[in-house]
Order: C-alpha cells, then sequence, then structure tokens
C-alpha cells in the first residue's frame, strides 16, 4: 500500500495544480497579512479562503483526478493488490498532498502572523474541511462514470455544503421564528462540515458577539473542552463516514 | 445679641481647644472602641490601635474622627452592620472591616451614612461585608480611596458595594469594588461625582444609575462585570474617558442607556463587550470622540431613541458596528470613522465621499431572529449583505454616515 | 485451475454472462471464441476481479476469488486496450510494476518480449506519446514479466505489426510448452490454429460449447479453425 501511496503522491505533486494552489494560497495569506493594517480584518478574509475556496479547490481537483486516474485504477485492479488498499492509496495520498499544500500555502503563514489559538483551530479546520471534501469528491466520483456527471455533482455539493445548506437553515429559522430553535441550530451545525468549522473559528475569534444571547448556546456547547473534541469528531466522522460509503461502493465496482 | 454672638464664640472656641485624643489598644486607657466613642465629644479624634475589635454596632453620634492605626480590623461577625454613622463631620479612617451581617430585611452594610452631611470614609479595606458603604441621605460625602471585596454568588444573596440613595453632592473617589451585586449603585442621587474608582467583577452591573440627575463619573474602569454598567431614567450625566472593558454574556452591555436624556459621552473606550452602547429611550444624548473597538455590536440604538448625536468616533474591528430593531432613524452620525468603510475619497480632504451604512442586513436579520446567529460570516449572509448595499430593503434608509473619515481620528 | 460455476452478469438489461461455466487447466491453450458483445471480455474480467458476478462463482486454485486477491499474482493479463497513468514514461510503468509485485515474493522477470519487441531504447518516452502498436506491445510485456502460472490475452495480436505479432507468437508457444494455462480471445481465428488446443465458444453471454480443438475438427470435418467455427456458426442460424 505504501508503494501505491508513493506512486499517488509523486504523481499529484508534480502536477502543476496543486503547486498552483500551494502559490496562491501562500501569496493570498501573505498579502492579506501584510497589507491589511489590522489582523483582525486579514483574518476574515482568510476565514473566507479557508471556508469557500479550500473546499472547493478540494474536491473539483480531487474529482477530475480520480476521474484521470481511471487507467491506472484499472491496472492496479488487474494486479495482485486489494481494492481497499488501492482506493485508500489515493486517498491517503490526495488527502495527504492538498493538505500538504493546504498546510505550506496558508497554515504556516496563519500560523506565524494570527494569534496563537485562531491560527492554530483557522489551520485545523482548513486540514480536516480537505480532507472532508476529498472524501466527498471520491464519493461522486465513484458513484457516476460519466466525467462531466461526477464533477457536477461534485460542484453541486460544495455549493449545497457552501450556500445552499444556509439558506435553507435560513428559511427554517424564519419558518419557525416564534419556537425556541437552538437545539435544532446545534444539530444542524453538525449536518455541515463548513458550519461547524466556521463556528468553531469564530468561537475564538468574534469571542464578543458570540457573547450574546444565540452565541452562547455555541459557546457553551463546543467552546468547553469537551465541546472542541465533539466537533473534532464530528468532522472526521464526515471524513472517515463518506469515505467508508465511496470505498464500498468502489469494492463492487466494474471497471 | 452681639454678647450672645460673642459667647458663641467663646464656647466654640473652647469646645476646639477642648479635642481630645482618645486611644484605643490593648495597653491603652480604652480597650474597646465603643467605650471611646461613648465619652467622645465633638472634635475629638478616636484612634485605634491594630487589632481585631468585635464590638457589634458601632453608632457614632458625635462628630467626631475615627482613626485606625495600620488598619486595626473590625469584625461584624456576620451578624451586624459594622459602623453606622449618624452625624456630620464624621471621619472614619484607616480601618479594615470584614464580615458584615447579612440580611433580606435590612440591607446591612460595613458602613453607613445615615443622614448627615460632610461625612468622610476613606483610605478602608472592607472585605466580606453585605452592603459596603451605604449612604442614605448622606449630603457633600467624600467616599475615598477603600478598597471593597465581596464573595457574592447569587444576585440575590448579595449587596452593592457603594451605594447611595437620596443622597446629594457625593464624591466617590479612586475606590475599588469588585464582587458585590452592583459595584456603584445610585438612586435618587444628585450633583454628584465618580471619579478614578475601579470596579471589576460584580456580579450585576459596575455602576447602576437610578433617577439619578446631573452627575458625572469620569476616568473610571469597569471591567468584567456581569452585565456593564447601566444607567436609567436620569438626565443630565456626563460620562467621561471612561473605560468599558471584557463585559461579556447574553444581557451584557458595556454601557446600558435607558430612558436618558440631555447627556453627554465623551472620550469612553468601549473594548471587547457583547455590545459596546445599548440605547433604549434616549434622546438629546451626544456621544463623540470614543473608541469602539472588538464589541460584538459597537452600538445598539433602539428605533426608540431620538436626537442623539453620533459624532466623530471611532468603531474599529467590531462584529457589527451599529445593530438596531426598526426602520425609523431619527439620530444622526456623523464624521465617524468605520474602519469597514469602502468607499473613496477623491478630493482628498480625509471625508468619504459616499455615506457609509454602519447597519448591515445581517445585523437586522439576527436582531429580528437570534436564532441566525449560526449563519455568523457564512457565505451567505455575505451575500446578503452585499446585495442589501446595493439595493437596501430591509436595513433603515436614514441610518448612515454622510461623511465617514478615512482614517481614524487620534483618540 | 480456473473453474467458473454458472457466473451470471448483467449489465442494466443486457445479460453479460448468462449461466457460464468452465473448467480450464493447466497446460491448455484455450481459445475464447464469439461474436461481439458476446461476453468474452466480461468472462475475462470475472476471472480478474474486475467486474463482480451477479450470481455463480469462480475458483481459481480451488479458492473462490470473490474477496481473494492474492491469486492475481500467478495471472498475467495483457488487456484489449492497454491504458496507463499518460505522464508516466515506459521504463516507469515497468518498474511501478515490478515494485508492486516484487513485494509478493516474485522477484526474477522475463524480460525477453521487452526485449523482442525493442521497447528498450523507448523506456524514456511518456504513454501518452506512444502509438496503439506500441501500447500493446508493452501490454504484452507486462503480461508475461512476472512469468505467470495463467496468461490471459485479450486480443493479443490487434494493433501489432506482423513482425511483432509473429514475435508473441512465439512467445505464447514457449509458454504453453513450459505448461501454463493460456487464455487467449482473438477475432483473428487464423493465428489461433497453431496455438491453441480448446475452443470455448460463447453467443449472448452463453457458452456455447467448449471442446477440444481435435473434437471440433471432427465434429465439423474442417481443418482450419476459422472454417470450423464458421460451419458452427452456420448450423447456430
Amino acid at each position: 500500500m505504501k508503494k501505491i501511496i508513493k506512486y499517488v503522491f509523486t504523481d499529484i505533486l508534480r502536477n502543476k495544480i496543486v503547486l498552483g494552489y500551494t502559490a496562491f494560497l501562500l501569496v493570498m495569506s501573505l498579502s492579506v497579512f501584510n497589507l491589511e493594517d489590522n489582523t483582525s480584518k486579514g483574518l476574515l478574509s482568510l476565514l473566507n479562503v479557508v471556508l469557500i475556496i479550500v473546499p472547493l479547490v478540494s474536491v473539483i481537483f480531487s474529482t477530475i483526478y480520480i476521474y484521470n486516474s481511471a487507467e491506472f485504477v484499472e491496472l492496479l485492479v488487474s494486479q495482485p493488490l486489494r481494492r481497499k488498499h488501492i482506493w485508500t492509496s489515493l486517498y491517503t495520498g490526495l488527502a495527504g498532498s492538498l493538505s500538504l499544500a493546504f498546510l505550506i500555502g496558508a497554515g504556516v503563514p496563519i500560523l506565524l502572523y494570527a494569534p496563537a489559538g485562531t491560527g492554530a483551530v483557522m489551520t485545523g479546520m482548513g486540514l480536516l474541511l480537505t480532507i472532508i471534501f476529498v472524501s466527498i469528491a471520491l464519493l461522486a466520483a465513484v458513484i457516476t462514470r460519466d466525467k462531466a456527471k461526477g464533477i457536477g455533482m461534485a460542484i453541486f455539493l460544495w455549493l449545497y455544503f457552501a450556500l445552499l445548506f444556509d439558506g435553507l437553515v435560513l428559511f427554517i429559522l424564519f419558518q419557525f421564528q416564534d419556537y425556541p430553535l437552538e437545539k435544532f441550530m446545534l444539530v444542524a451545525t453538525a449536518f455541515n462540515p463548513i458550519d461547524l468549522s466556521r463556528i468553531m473559528i469564530l468561537l475564538k475569534m468574534d469571542i464578543s458577539a458570540l457573547m450574546g444571547f444565540t452565541g452562547a448556546v455555541f459557546r457553551d456547547f463546543f467552546g468547553s473542552g469537551t465541546g472542541f473534541i465533539i466537533a473534532i469528531g464530528i468532522l472526521v466522522t464526515w471524513a472517515a463516514v463518506l469515505f467508508w460509503l465511496s470505498l464500498r461502493r468502489f469494492n463492487r465496482k466494474d471497471l | 445679641m452681639r454678647c450672645l454672638t460673642c459667647i458663641l464664640i467663646l464656647l466654640l472656641y473652647i469646645q476646639t481647644a477642648a479635642a481630645r485624643t482618645l486611644k484605643v489598644g490593648r495597653q491603652q486607657a480604652f480597650t474597646t472602641i465603643a467605650a471611646a466613642i461613648a465619652v467622645a465629644q465633638n472634635n475629638d479624634t478616636v484612634l485605634v490601635e491594630a487589632g481585631i475589635y468585635r464590638e457589634k454596632n458601632l453608632i457614632i453620634s458625635r462628630s467626631i474622627v475615627l482613626l485606625g492605626l495600620n488598619h486595626p480590623e473590625l469584625d461584624g461577625e456576620k451578624k451586624y452592620e459594622i459602623i453606622t454613622i449618624r452625624a456630620d463631620n464624621v471621619v472614619v479612617d484607616g480601618f479594615k472591616l470584614s464580615h458584615s451581617g447579612v440580611s433580606s430585611l435590612d440591607d446591612l452594610a460595613g458602613i453607613r451614612i445615615h443622614n448627615c452631611h460632610n461625612v468622610t470614609v476613606r483610605n478602608n479595606i472592607l472585605d466580606d461585608t453585605f452592603f459596603g458603604i451605604y449612604s442614605q441621605l448622606g449630603i457633600n460625602c467624600t467616599i475615598e480611596n477603600n478598597k471593597l471585596t465581596a464573595y457574592g454568588e447569587a444576585e440575590l444573596q448579595s449587596g452593592n458595594g457603594i451605594h447611595c440613595w437620596k443622597s446629594d453632592s457625593m464624591k466617590i473617589i479612586a475606590n475599588t469594588v469588585s464582587g458585590h451585586r452592583d459595584g456603584i449603585y445610585f438612586e435618587f442621587v444628585t450633583n454628584s461625582i465618580i471619579w478614578r474608582n475601579d470596579s471589576y467583577n460584580n456580579i450585576r452591573y459596575g455602576l447602576h444609575f437610578m433617577f439619578s440627575h446631573n452627575d458625572a463619573y469620569i476616568t473610571n474602569i469597569f471591567r468584567n462585570n456581569g452585565a456593564g454598567v447601566a444607567v436609567m431614567y436620569s438626565h443630565g450625566v456626563k460620562m467621561i474617558h471612561n473605560f468599558f472593558e471584557k463585559n461579556w454574556g447574553d444581557a451584557a452591555y458595556g454601557l446600558l442607556l435607558k430612558e436618558i436624556s440631555d447627556s453627554y459621552i465623551d472620550g469612553n473606550y468601549f473594548n471587547e463587550n457583547t455590545s459596546g452602547i445599548y440605547m433604549e429611550g434616549t434622546s438629546r444624548l451626544e456621544v463623540v470622540q470614543n473608541v469602539f473597538s472588538f464589541n460584538g455590536w459597537g452600538m445598539k440604538i433602539q428605533a426608540s431613541c431620538m436626537d442623539n448625536t453620533i459624532t466623530r468616533n471611532n468603531f474599529q474591528s467590531n462584529t457589527f458596528d451599529v445593530g438596531t430593531n426598526g426602520s425609523l432613524v431619527l439620530n444622526s452620525f456623523e464624521q465617524n470613522y468605520w474602519d469597514k468603510y469602502e468607499g473613496y475619497d477623491l478630493n482628498r480632504d480625509n471625508t468619504g465621499d459616499v455615506p457609509y451604512r454602519p447597519v448591515s442586513m445581517y445585523s437586522m436579520i439576527v436582531e429580528k431572529n437570534p436564532a441566525a446567529m449560526m449563519l455568523f460570516r457564512s457565505f451567505i449572509t455575505s451575500l446578503l449583505d452585499r446585495s442589501e448595499k446595493i439595493l437596501p430593503t430591509l436595513t433603515p434608509e436614514n441610518l448612515k454616515d454622510d461623511h465617514p473619515l478615512m482614517k481614524p481620528l487620534p483618540l | 485451475m480456473i473453474i467458473a460455476n454458472n457466473v451470471s452478469k448483467k449489465f442494466g438489461r443486457l445479460k453479460a454472462l448468462d449461466n457460464v461455466s468452465v473448467t480450464c487447466n493447466n497446460g491448455e491453450c484455450i481459445a475464447l471464441i464469439g461474436p461481439n458483445g458476446s461476453g468474452k471480455t466480461t468472462f475475462i474480467k470475472s476471472i480478474l476481479g474486475m467486474v463482480m458476478p451477479d450470481q455463480g462463482f469462480i475458483t481459481f486454485n480451488g479458492k473462490n476469488i470473490l474477496h481473494d486477491w492474492q491469486y492475481r499474482r500467478y495471472i498475467g493479463y495483457m488487456p484489449q486496450i492497454g491504458r496507463y497513468p499518460d505522464n508516466m514514461t515506459i521504463g516507469q510503468v515497468f518498474n511501478m510494476m515490478k515494485d508492486i509485485r516484487t513485494g509478493s515474493g516474485n522477484n526474477d522477470t522475463d524480460e525477453s518480449l521487452v526485449d523482442g519487441f525493442g521497447l528498450k531504447p523507448l523506456l524514456q518516452k511518456r504513454m501518452r506519446t506512444l502509438s496503439g502498436g506500441t501500447r500493446q506491445k508493452v501490454s504484452a510485456s507486462l503480461a508475461f514479466l512476472f512469468k505467470p502460472d495463467v496468461l490471459i490475452l485479450d486480443e493479443p495480436t490487434a494493433g501489432l505489426d506482423p513482425v511483432a505479432a509473429e514475435v508473441l507468437k512465439e512467445k505464447i508457444l514457449f509458454e504453453k510448452s513450459c505448461g501454463r494455462l493460456i487464455l487467449i480471445t482473438s477475432h483473428i481465428l487464423s493465428e489461433l490454429d497453431d496455438l491453441i488446443t480448446q475452443v470455448i465458444y460463447m453467443q449472448d453471454g452463453q457458452v456455447k460449447f467448449h471442446k477440444k480443438l481435435e473434437e471440433l475438427q471432427k465434429d465439423t470435418g474442417e481443418q482450419k479453425l476459422a472454417k470450423a467455427i464458421a460451419a458452427v456458426m452456420k448450423r447456430s442460424v
């Protein structure tokens, strides 16, 4: 399995898109910290990068990569290798190289310039979102054989988590605004990794506003040590379950 | 008549000449303070040496100076009010008062000033008292340089630090108050000044004003109080150069203003509060040259406020600059610095050429539906905010700063 | 060696394999013949575990291949259309395969075909620049590289030039003489005459017959495989 990971990893790192992605993140985060006169404004721009651009790049790049390596996968499947190992290696290679790109491009500047707590949480959430969206990409790619459909599905899933889900939540909040919705909100965040990551970062970043009435619900739940672990657990579960679904599907797939 | 005056002057002279110093201590003539007070005449000084005194309730009914050497400790044994002052011109200086009684019927205090004037309470340490220093119908009293510490846990089981009721011309200077229900409490107090006090970690408010007109508070620090500072039902209040910091929580405000009029808020710092200033039913306030930074909301102005002017303030790094709950706006914002301003300044006069709208659509949504806080800083809310800037529908049309500054004021 | 038992596979409504039962033993060289779309490639892919049968099972050396992967180390597979990662060179592909397979204890390799096809000077070329024929040469070389007990060749000579086809044929004959099991599908029946010992004829996903070459010749009275098959097809129409 290590050998396949090695091949996937070197193949991706040779890919100019990943290098470009790293450079983009690096330029973005350095300029944000050096040009903005106040750090909190800079962090805000980076928050959007972490929550929107990182998942988008992760999901699209991974989907395309899986489709492009269909031949490679086919070749490997006819060899004495476990399918499980092939798929896991692909996943590890993709998640690993994209995480590495994020870590170099955004993580290092964030950890250098941002306040310690916020920076660490932001970097951690960026990494988790990367691996979650690689999982989503793998699932989308294994479900449909058609490349165009698969990429479409991946983009749609990104759009759903980045935008549509929140729109839906907003709609529900207004439909049922006469009811207490705090519990609902807590549960709803668990169903969207982007929302959950955002709240975890904001708990470090915008502490004042979250001290308000409803913010307190989040602070009380996720702000505590156990809550933090639960949140990380939920995010890891997202990545693991999606990957497991794709793996199950891949194990039975006809090539 | 002339003779009478002469006699009076003479009497006064004799009295002054006869002013004695009564020493209290283990090896002194008096071993208890009560005994010394009992024989003391007007203008006498009772000098108390260090030690622990359990004297139940000391009542001072003549104009004496009660002076402690090295902070002798008066222990109220959790039963009694420790000192009650019922005479004018009394000075209580240099004591440590501990463990006053706690009662839900009487407001037992460390030191009570009861219906008298020109009383001075200074340099005392109050530790674990129910109410700290309580002025009831006091006039022209000075409460200076005391340190008050309580360990209250619930609002109902604890008293206020410095509590003034129906008093006038009070001077509250350089006290440190913590752990009480309200750090400093004013009710029906007029023409008074609160200066250089430090009020922190109190259960409810750092400073609480009710029906107290024409007072000033200057250069105080209010930090980490349960609900910040509340100024209610008063007019003619001057709030200058105070620090409101880290008042966090569900109903916590740097400064809560309710039914306030003709007042002046100048040069204050509002840092890291859930809301910097919360205004309800205020009118004719001038808010000038304040700094609002790192607050959840810089200011929350309810629609019931009118004729307030908010001029030349710095709004920096707040989550929301201004929040409001209605579309009616009768207040004016002018020449403030807003760090979120994205306009331009073509003629380089340091004033932006397009107005700034400090209320975002999302803050209106949160105001109507607090649960929407879940979507704080999400993609969809920033999209909504952008579209709202182009086509205002929900945010009040008139709430804007027509002359926003391009650079922060040097405050 | 390889036994298929009532194997069925559907792709949507199309029955790609319909109750296929076949037994193949060592030392046999079997031609898998049938019209286009008769299920030959699907059957081969089922043996390789690339396609999962809906029903039935396949055993390799007596073990069910479902959920097994070790058995593939005894198989050399040459696909109909060899597809490889585009930006790898031929040399890298060989190295990678060696890397993957040497892990399973197969250290000595048979590079006679690499030499026979003259691939050595081309090792630095990227896969995407290769012609179809060269790719086939790479596929064939890979199939024989690890001296497998079973060779599965899907249209091996399609796209090869006559010289290369001849080299490959020689190689197949040699391996056959070593007692390996060889499965070949091909449309060019004339090529198979000297190679095969048995014939499996498939149509519409079903095995129509599985006979020794001599039996087929006797039944049809034709010496040439092509004519024998033609006779069978005529009879079945």
